[in-house]
């Protein structure tokens, strides 16, 4: 190796991580035409966080059958492979440069620099980890993420307890109450802030009820105990205003707390990038191609808005992927910008905006729990079109269809496009 | 005549299903349902609960590999099929799809690879 | 029979252990943690005080005012952080400025340097996000911050590289005299010593008593903090202390020289040395104040909360003294790391006093490489390491950007870790934003590669603070 000057690589198109957003998108560049990609992997092998993901539930939109997270991911792994995409695992990038040359490292080539055409942004998400969370109480070992403790289960085959109280019900919370389970651990209780489940309602019945493990909601982990290894925990009951009541308050003796408090997709190569980020989704702003405010840098996956389907990340990918060939090529054409608004019944969109008129699926996701609702876009005071739905619930992502038509109208109404709920 | 709500499983959409139960337990009908998968899980569920098993196997090397069943047993044999899967050590260089129990228990599942060990 | 005993691994035992060892005097620290840095070392508000605090006379005054000239050079031959950022306390009302006034006569009367009255324009010029309720401020040009269990480390393990022993799991339950010194025994070894000096922090009465001596008491006081993601560490540059009053001394609010802000700590007097809990009332009153001295906190963006354990003596000041070759350092509260290089001197003293025979240690190498050494050089350096050894470029903590190399070194490098904390204090993996949710299970990995114990051996932090409680499939 070259020990004087850092090594200066380039690629036509450089994705960000190789999980299922990047390899999805690899693959879709691959299809447009693109050869000269590269994928920049972190762990010592493609696909991401599904290979720990051993659960299956994968796959049924994409594949039209049932896959566990490692079949999935092998799926495009095999792809990736097969069409000789180029990639590098154990390979950490480190900064990205508006001007797309991308600084990573690894140990073959030390710190090195890939001068990119485009660059897609598919790192991921990771845990809210406990200190956000501001539990009181004592700081023992036995306190991890559920997907930390996924990772010690299913990838190293060690188990990180016997007695286990889960805070959250975001889905790995609720895999991992099962994982658990059938390991031989007793899973006490899982409790959830909210008067709802942040999971979906089949991991609700397969997870939690095939086995007796009770759901608390509206309940929290108030007290944490325990010296050297976690003893127990006090949880209780939270009011409206979600304050803990201490008359509610009560024991339970446990060795492991598992956390399952929310995913946060991980921006800090993009912050430090200067691309604008969604307050909200934490992701970065971008169009109908997922394109940010960067020219020819691009987001999919999780790591611009947590999904609830790998099957919905492959297909954003995908956009993503072809959208930056047309990039490479020159032929990415911007020419309107529309904005896409929420009411605040609907939290948060992607795309935040649009530069094309085109048909364009707009992904959202709700604030609360709401019944019989009227999906409704509009534009100024034109309502645009509406749909009607049973229920909605923030832990399930919703989809509008945006046509040309619409875009068109807003357009020359020259106002944003709203999307909300009536 | 009894209604039983169910959760379905077998998509993320979770499905709130009724089925509406004869005197011998049979299910009469099933609503709720988006799609007729639906109403097969009701069916069993009612009747005879599946569900695939996930979970790993520890292979000679020391390391564990992921496996399931490759179709779904009775529920209530969930906790017999993992005491199987937990006594069982496997060969290294395991494929994806490959064969580690076969006819688990006897129920027409096999235990395979998820994942390339 | 070694010359010296040190009784306590913290950042004043660190100190006093390393300053021995430069005298030439053989030395054994003994640490009932597994680790060093374990008890108010760990968890403090980080902070090298200019030393108008202390009332003019007090051995507090005299030691933090020397610690805090000696503290920039000290920390720097020991490859340790350090940062002159200057401090702020500020004031809400007339009342807080007439408190103010009174701070900075008794710093002039202490000899600090460079201390003055802000206005609150004066204040905005410099810390934009002060509060809006802030009307006035005492300035510190002199005070600044540190990694206080990084110089605790870089001490004791500057100490065991010339010669000093470190013993850990070493609970001190009995002290004899014995002809020409002591036998200070745990339950199953005793060291044999000329001196003793007693480190114990909370603990030093009890070990004080274990000599016989039962002149002072120390009571535990809780101190709560939070600590915020790098993303907040610019919100403010100086350290800002609120002004004391009725209502007790307050909370400050800091960056840190790694970069975070650090708020706290509250101020409880408690029965349990032990009890390091946090309180719910603790932390909202934290979150409380530190908002009416400084705007614009993400508390959202908390990534941990702890509690320090100080050591209050009931002398009021430090509890510094000799008697038949035993010295006491106990009731080290705040101003304690301030003052640790100073009191290592002044203990040297006393030994000397006591008929210690000292010279310095022609070999003694006082320098140490910095424990994150790897970070701070240029591309072209670390691509050279990287050439040598390629665990360099193969990071492992994804938020800290910590290498499989920094951590291998950090477990061969004294004092050396035995447990996923002890490697966190010393490389930073673990300590971001995510916590340790990705790099823990690498953690585990390496620590029982490189210690050759099994992977369910390793701990948190020593005892039976297990990561894993066993494997899957033998249940």
């Amino acid at each position: 190796m070259n020990t004087k000057a850092t090594k200066e690589l380039s690629a036509e198109l450089v994705i960000v991580g190789g999980g299922p957003a990047g390899m999805a998108a690899a693959v879709a560049a691959y299809e447009e035409g693109i050869r000269d990609i590269l994928i920049l992997e972190r762990d010592d092998n493609l696909g991401g966080i599904l290979r720990q993901c051993i659960h299956n539930g994968f796959g049924l939109h994409r594949f039209g059958e049932e896959l566990t997270g490692p079949e999935y991911a092998y799926r495009y792994e095999k792809m990736v492979r097969e069409l000789n995409i180029p990639f590098m695992t154990d390979t950490m990038v480190t900064a990205i440069s508006p001007e797309r040359v991308v600084t990573a490292q690894n140990t073959e080539y030390g710190i090195f620099t890939v001068k990119a055409g485009a660059v897609i942004l598919a790192m991921g998400c990771r845990e809210r980890p406990k200190g956000a969370l501001n539990i009181a109480g004592t700081r023992p070992a036995g306190i991890y993420t559920a997907g930390t403790a996924q990772k010690f289960v299913n990838m190293k085959g060690y188990m990180p307890g016997k007695e286990v109280v889960i805070l959250g019900s975001g889905d790995i919370g609720l895999i991992m109450a099962r994982r658990m389970t059938l390991e031989g651990a007793k899973v006490k209780a899982v409790c959830e802030l909210m008067p709802y489940s942040g999971g979906l309602a089949r991991n609700i019945e397969q997870c939690l009820n095939d086995f007796g493990i009770p759901l608390m909601l509206s309940h929290t982990v108030v007290e944490i105990h325990g010296k050297d290894r976690l003893e127990g925990v006090t949880i209780g009951k939270v009011d409206e205003a979600r304050r803990p009541i201490p008359e509610t308050f009560e024991y339970i003796p446990c060795d492991t707390l598992l956390l399952s408090c929310g995913l946060i997709p991980e921006n800090e190569l993009t912050k430090d990038a200067g691309i604008e980020l969604d307050r909200i989704t934490n992701g970065a702003v971008v169009d109908g191609d997922r394109e940010t405010d960067i020219p020819g840098v691009f987001a999919c996956g999780n790591v611009l808005h947590v999904h609830d389907l790998v099957d919905y990340v492959s297909e954003e990918a995908a956009i993503a992927g072809k959208a930056a060939v047309r990039f490479i090529r020159g032929e990415g054409k911007k020419d309107i910008s529309v904005q896409v608004k929420c009411d605040g019944k609907v939290r948060y969109t992607v795309p935040q905006r649009l530069t094309e008129i085109a048909d364009t699926r707009i992904y959202f996701r709700v604030a609360d729990v709401y019944r019989d609702m009227k999906v409704t876009v509009r534009a100024g005071d034109t309502v645009l079109y509406q749909k009607k739905k049973q229920k909605l619930a923030p832990g399930e992502m919703e989809t509008v269809e945006l046509t040309r038509d619409m875009i068109d109208k807003a357009q020359g109404l020259g106002a944003p496009i709203e999307i909300g709920l009536i | 005549m009894k209604i039983r709500e169910l959760t379905c499983i077998v998509c993320p959409r979770g499905c709130a299903l009724k089925a509406e139960l004869g005197e011998g337990g049979e299910v009469l009908s099933v609503s709720g349902n988006l799609c007729p998968r639906g109403k097969t899980y009701a069916i069993d569920e009612c009747t005879n609960p599946m569900r695939v098993v996930t979970s790993t196997v520890r292979c000679e090397s020391g390391a564990v590999v992921s496996c399931k069943t490759s179709r779904s047993i009775p529920k209530g044999m969930i906790f017999d099929v993992m005491k199987e899967i937990n006594r069982t050590v496997a060969c290294d260089g395991l494929k994806i799809g490959d064969v580690i129990i076969e006819n688990v228990l006897g129920t027409g599942a096999d235990i395979i690879a998820t994942s390339m060990g | 029979m070694i010359d010296v005993a040190v009784i306590g691994a913290g950042v004043v035992g660190g100190a006093v252990a390393r300053e021995l060892t430069r005298m030439g005097l053989s030395l054994t620290i003994l640490e009932k943690n597994s680790d060093v840095a374990m008890g108010a070392t760990r968890a403090n508000s980080a902070i090298v005080h200019a030393g108008f605090d202390a009332k003019e006379g007090t051995l507090k005054a005299l030691l933090n005012v020397r610690g805090s000239k000696m503290m920039e050079s000290y920390a720097k031959e020991l490859g340790v952080k350090y940062k002159r950022n200057g401090s702020l306390v500020v004031g809400f009302s007339d009342e807080d400025r007439a408190t103010l006034e009174e701070l900075l006569e008794r710093g002039k009367k202490n000899g600090v340097e460079g201390l003055r009255i802000l206005s609150r324009d004066e204040i905005l010029a410099i810390e934009p996000n002060i509060g809006d309720g802030v009307t006035v401020a005492l300035e510190a040009p002199t005070g600044a911050i540190i990694c206080p269990y990084e110089l605790c480390m870089a001490s004791v393990g500057n100490a065991i590289d010339n010669g000093a022993e470190l013993k850990l799991d070493f609970e001190v339950k009995k002290i004899e005299k014995t002809e020409g010194g002591y036998a200070v025994s745990s339950d199953s070894e005793t060291v044999l010593a000329k001196y003793v000096v007693n480190c114990a922090g909370v603990y030093s009465d009890e070990v004080a008593a274990l000599s016989g001596d039962d002149s002072f008491t120390v009571m535990a006081r809780r101190g709560e903090y939070m600590l915020l993601d790098k993303e907040c560490g610019s919100l403010v540059s100086h350290t800002i202390f609120r002004c004391p009053s009725k209502m007790g001394k307050g909370i400050l609010v800091s960056p840190t020289v790694d970069g975070n802000l650090i708020l706290g700590p509250t101020a409880e007097n408690i029965d349990d040395k032990e009890d390091k809990s946090t309180t719910a009332a603790g932390l909202s009153k934290v979150r409380m104040q530190a908002g009416e001295q400084v705007k614009g906190i993400n508390f959202g963006k908390t990534i941990t909360s702890f509690t320090g354990l100080r050591s209050v003596g009931s002398t009021g000041d430090f509890i510094i003294n000799e008697k038949d070759g035993f010295v006491n350092c106990a009731g080290i509260e705040s101003p304690g790391l301030s003052s640790a290089p100073a009191i290592a001197e002044y203990v040297r003293d006393l030994l000397k006093g006591a008929g210690a025979i000292l010279s310095e240690k022609a070999d003694f190498c006082g320098k140490r490489k910095p424990m994150h050494y790897f970070k701070e050089l240029s591309v072209d350096e670390k691509n050279e390491l990287i050439a040598k050894n390629p665990a360099f470029a193969h990071i492992i903590c994804r938020c800290e950007l910590v290498s499989e190399g920094e951590i291998v070194v950090a477990i061969h490098t004294n004092p050396k870790p035995r447990d996923v904390d002890g490697v966190k204090r010393r490389t930073r993996s673990g300590m971001g934003r995510c916590q340790g949710g990705f790099c823990s299970p690498y953690v585990v990995e390496i620590l029982a590669r490189e210690l050759g114990i099994d992977y369910t051996d390793v701990t948190k932090s020593g005892g039976k603070s297990f990561i894993n409680v066993g494997k899957t499939k033998e249940v």
